[in-house]
């Protein structure tokens, strides 16, 4: 096994255009690590993104924010302007593991991972934020939500990696919200997740909405009609329930050790309910 | 009824404990900490299925790899006879024993053991498991105890014939066992009866959990010495054991016990210990085993789980008439669940004068179910608990009252046989009723469960050494692993009786060598028996010291008196000196007679029942099943609370593994009988957030048979919390649930069936 941890983005693409064995990318480690030890994946090649700059820094890109996927959950967690732009993203992603976990932990690499029951992703496809992918032909921008295409699959190349996440700055109006069921309180994999990000105006209308749900199908769902139903509204008890139907037919679970398919699916429609309140609170709405 | 203790310097305190600088600088060795030069890397085979047959296991490609210095299997154990021993609480057999730590003809589980390599490091270990190949004929297998039962059942063991039924079985099935208990007419009972509960209740096994995995190193050398360090509750035991599986001298195997990260009586057994002797046994060098927390699951006991049936019937005024309790217990692999206590402790709280419980130990195709908390009892009390609830409903009765009504107290004679003494039931559920918690107001959503609980307690085998420095200062050696504080509470014992600072005394734990034998610490018998064994060793030092100071004084031993950690005269006829110390008469040791060492060795008799009664507030998430612990207070009976905090923390404990039993822990199998949740993440113990913090009633109804009114502890608390949670969701939701766990799914299922 070979470890190598580049200095430059440049550096790390060169690297992972060379090998052509068992790749991976180390960012946090803390899904990686654990199925080395477990002796579910052994790669020959580790490429540690964590001495590139752009990939461990949280920068000031004008209109938007570029959060480094080797930016540890502990930092942003204490990042005051990401926090009141997407309370939904930070607290999707303080919901990972422990306090121990959260010190190593990242956006970039929940999002590679590419496990349908990733808390951070949902949450950031609801805050409709983009990834700046490296490859041999330079960078390029992908929506989140085409990141993910099958459990544990994604859609990054062998000679790319992802180096930081685009979060939009905040908005009066905007805001976000995740919510995830798990029979504990913590330390615990995401049964349903559900995200929920709203624009409203100020007499508390909806303007626009994005709705996406984690761990109830293969990959991350987004809602397709939630604009349709929430745009418009106050978020009233009756488009609330309208929402919750929806999240309910987006749903295609799989029965497993973390919950069936009847409970995946009724309780997708609650916390989609739940959390879509919270942001509308969130927002200035109530 | 209590006899009035005096008052005491020590016991009762809140005293330090002596191991825990130790234990929160990191300084404590644990099973996995220790090393040896020269050490090897024990490594274990374990079977991929659940049921198969052994046609042939080929070593040779492992034992020629590079580094691999011996490899074992079921070859390299002698067959032992079938016999059942005693052993504390629970009986053990050593065929059944030897084949569970390695399988022979047969895998009976997925984990069973088929061989085990040691290699000087523990990647060359992993490859030459990679390298052994076994074939196997896969059988069909049974996880489920009533589908166990069935007529046409896999079988799991050709020669086993149920034992306890008349006339003998001529044909092998998986029920082992048969037991019954009875007393009075219970058709008779039912027919006085004004309201008959029936109900069917299911539990899963439950792992004790503890955050140690096991954890070995064995050493033998040529001249037949062997030596073990290990992590585990007894290591009289597990010298035994390994004496007897690998059929060795006692006397040649010395063991030495670590700090112990949790046992629960999980760690009563052993697993790699003979494996680990045997494997150095070959290479004559030093092998260190360390379970994953995966193997800890896969192949290592957790209690049982059950099918019951409970009918119990009672007047309207509250009155138990009669109950009838059938039983069914999963027993693992090999027979030998807690099915006996489960039995005895199911109506053990109650004066009923109509009972029959019925009990079957049933063998599946899982690991052998081992000791844990109160083995047995929290099982057939749970259901019993849940149905006295459902009636007390039903007769619009306060479930306390009607505990109250029912209660065995001082006298009652007990299904299984005794007639209790001193014990303290109806005192906890008054202290129950009078408590804050049960006075308090509950809001929509919530609900309020109480449950009683009881287990015997045990005594045992126990030693204590007591060697007096000639400063004073005392060592105090102990033959009982430390897991819920034995060290601080038999330190305070013998600071009490010797009249000396309790930060003059130093306990330790012994190796084998040092004492006769100590049963293992479990049947909460450890403050009990070895506080015994620690008094009568402290009346010996002071016997000594009075013929010392006999001696200094040339007065007869008689009239030399003991009192408050002088000596002195016993009148002015006696002599006029000035009363010495236990370190004035220490110090003149070497020219009084030579070193001053109290020793006692004993069986301790006369341990007191434990009574407990919790009661549990609850929040249901009517939309996603969730059930939330908002307030939780545990009341026992512990006869005398040597050390307060370690009490506490015993009856806490006990309470937050039983509502992670009532909520959310199951072993999940896949259709092929594997196990698909073998780890924390999946197999969900509570965590430190789960829970609110649990407030605690100590009861105290002096024990008589004891010197300082001790009764076990460690054991009750884990009785009642099912029931307790089951009542609190069945006044919260008005559905009585009897399946466990009440996880959230169950209980959405049930709301939805509701509306």
């Amino acid at each position: 096994m070979i470890y190598e941890r580049p200095n430059t983005v440049s550096e790390a693409v060169e690297i992972l255009s060379k090998s052509h064995e068992k790749k991976s990318i180390l960012a946090g480690g803390t899904d990686l690590l654990v199925q080395m030890r477990s002796g579910y994946y052994r790669p020959s090649h580790i490429v540690d993104i964590k001495n590139i700059p752009e990939a461990t820094q949280i920068r000031d890109d004008g209109d938007t924010f570029l959060v480094g996927a080797g930016v540890p959950g502990a930092q942003l967690s204490e990042h005051v302007e990401l926090i009141k732009a997407w309370p939904g993203v930070i607290e999707a992603m303080d919901l990972i593991g422990s306090t121990q976990i959260q010190g190593r932990a990242t956006l970039g690499g929940n999002l590679c991972n590419a496990s349908p029951a990733a808390d951070s992703v949902p949450a950031m496809i609801a805050a409709d934020a983009t990834c700046i992918i490296a490859g041999p032909n330079g960078y390029r921008e992908e929506k989140i939500e085409n990141v993910v295409t099958a459990p544990g699959v994604s859609s990054i190349a062998n000679n790319e990696f992802v180096v930081s996440i685009r979060l939009a700055k905040f908005k009066t109006g905007r805001a976000d919200a995740y919510l995830r069921f798990i029979p504990r309180t913590e330390m615990d994999i995401a049964v349903v997740g559900a995200a929920v990000c709203v624009l409203i105006d100020k007499k508390g209308i909806c303007l626009n909405a994005k709705v996406s749900l984690g761990a109830v199908a293969p990959t991350q769902v987004v809602i397709e009609t939630a604009p349709q139903i929430l745009i418009g509204t106050r978020l009233d008890e009756e488009t609330l329930d309208k929402l919750a139907k929806a999240a309910r037919a987006s749903c295609n679970p799989i029965d497993d050790k973390r919950g069936t398919i009847e409970y995946r699916t009724s309780v997708a429609g609650v916390l989609t309910k739940r959390a879509a309140k919270i942001a509308f609170d969130r927002a200035g709405g109530a | 009824m209590a006899t009035a203790l005096k008052d005491f310097k020590w016991v009762g305190t809140r005293a330090v404990r002596p191991d825990g600088v130790e234990k929160v600088t990191g300084r404590a060795k644990f099973g996995a900490d220790f090393s040896l030069p020269g050490m090897l890397i024990g490594k274990v085979l374990r079977s991929p299925h659940a049921h198969a047959k052994i046609k042939s296991i080929n070593i040779e490609a492992a034992r020629t790899l590079n580094g691999v210095k011996a490899i074992i299997t079921g070859s390299d154990f002698n067959e032992l006879p079938s016999e059942w021993v005693p052993a504390g609480e629970v009986q053990i057999n050593f065929r059944d024993l030897s084949r569970s730590i390695m399988a022979r003809n047969k895998v009976l589980f997925e984990g069973h053991p088929v061989a085990a390599v040691a290699a000087t490091s523990e990647i060359i270990a992993r490859e030459a498991l990679a390298l052994i190949k076994v074939e196997y004929e896969i059988l069909p297998h049974v996880i489920d105890v009533e589908a166990a039962m069935s007529p046409d059942a896999p079988i799991l063991h050709e020669d086993l014939f149920t034992a306890g039924v008349e006339p003998s079985p001529k044909t092998a099935s998986n029920i082992a066992k048969r037991v019954d208990y009875s007393s009075g007419n219970i058709d008779d009972g039912f027919k006085e009866a004004d309201v008959i509960i029936e109900k069917h209740f299911t539990t899963q096994p439950v792992h004790q959990g503890y955050i140690e995995p096991h954890a070995t190193v064995a050493s033998a050398s040529e001249d037949g010495q062997c030596s073990i360090w290990t992590s585990t509750q007894g290591q009289y035991v597990v010298r035994a054991y390994c004496s007897e599986v690998l059929q060795l001298d006692i006397s040649s195997i010395r063991v030495t016990p670590s700090e112990i990260g949790g046992g629960f009586g999980g760690k009563t057994t052993v697993y790699l210990e003979p494996l680990a002797l045997a494997l150095s046994k070959k290479a004559f060098r030093p092998v260190k085993m360390v379970m994953s927390r995966e193997e800890v699951f896969r192949s290592s006991g957790p209690t049982s789980g059950s099918s019951m049936k409970i009918k119990i019937g009672a007047r309207s005024d509250g009155t138990i008439t009669a109950a009838d309790v059938e039983l069914k217990y999963q027993a693992g692999a090999f027979p030998g669940s807690p099915i006996m206590p489960g039995c005895m402790c199911a109506l053990a709280p109650y004066n009923i004068s109509n009972a029959k419980v019925v009990g079957y130990d049933v063998v599946v195709n899982r690991p052998k179910v081992v000791a844990y908390r109160a083995p047995g009892a929290p099982i057939s009390e749970y259901a019993v608990e849940c149905v006295i609830n459902e009636i007390a409903t039903k007769l619009n009765i306060d479930p306390l009252d009607i505990r109250e009504k029912n209660a065995a107290k001082e006298g009652t004679r007990a299904l299984y046989g005794p007639q209790f003494g001193a014990i303290g039931y109806i005192e906890t559920l008054l202290a129950a009723r009078g408590s804050n918690h049960y006075k308090s107001k509950l809001h929509e959503n919530q609900g309020r469960g109480v449950a009683s609980g009881f287990w015997f307690n045990i005594g045992g085998e126990s030693c204590a050494t007591i060697n007096i420095n000639t400063d004073g200062t005392a060592e105090l050696v102990l033959g009982n692993p430390d897991i819920g504080g034995s060290r601080a509470s038999l330190a305070m014992i013998a600071a009490e009786a010797l009249g000396i600072d309790y930060n003059k005394v130093h306990p330790i734990i012994s190796d084998t060598s040092g004492l006769g034998y100590n049963f293992l610490t479990g049947g909460s018998r450890t403050t009990f028996a070895g506080g015994l064994a620690v008094n009568e060793a402290a009346e010996d030092v002071v016997r000594q010291i009075r013929e010392r100071a006999s001696k200094i004084w040339d007065i007869p031993e008689e009239a030399v008196t003991w009192e408050d950690g002088f000596v002195r005269p016993a009148g002015t006829n006696a002599g006029n000196f000035e009363p010495l110390s236990l370190a004035d008469v220490a110090g003149m040791a070497a020219k009084t007679g030579g070193p001053i060492s109290g020793h006692a060795q004993l069986n301790a008799q006369g341990a007191g029942p434990g009574f407990g009664t919790h009661i549990c507030d609850v929040e249901v998430d009517e939309e996603t099943g969730r059930v939330t612990i908002l307030r939780y207070t545990v009341v026992q009976d512990v006869g005398k609370a040597i050390h307060p905090s370690y009490v506490e923390g015993q009856m806490q404990g006990g309470a937050s593994q039983g509502i992670g039993w009532a909520l959310n822990e199951e072993y999940i199998y896949d259709e092929e009988g594997k196990l698909q949740n073998a780890g924390f993440l999946d197999y969900r113990i509570p965590v430190a957030s789960d829970l609110p913090m649990i407030d605690t009633i100590i009861v105290e109804v002096p024990n008589p048979r004891h010197p300082y009114g001790v009764k076990g502890v460690g054991e009750v608390p884990i009785v009642p919390p099912m029931a307790a949670v089951a009542g609190a969701i069945a006044d919260a939701i008005g559905v009585h649930l009897t399946d466990l766990p009440m996880s959230p799914p169950r209980i959405l299922k049930e709301l939805n069936k509701k509306q």
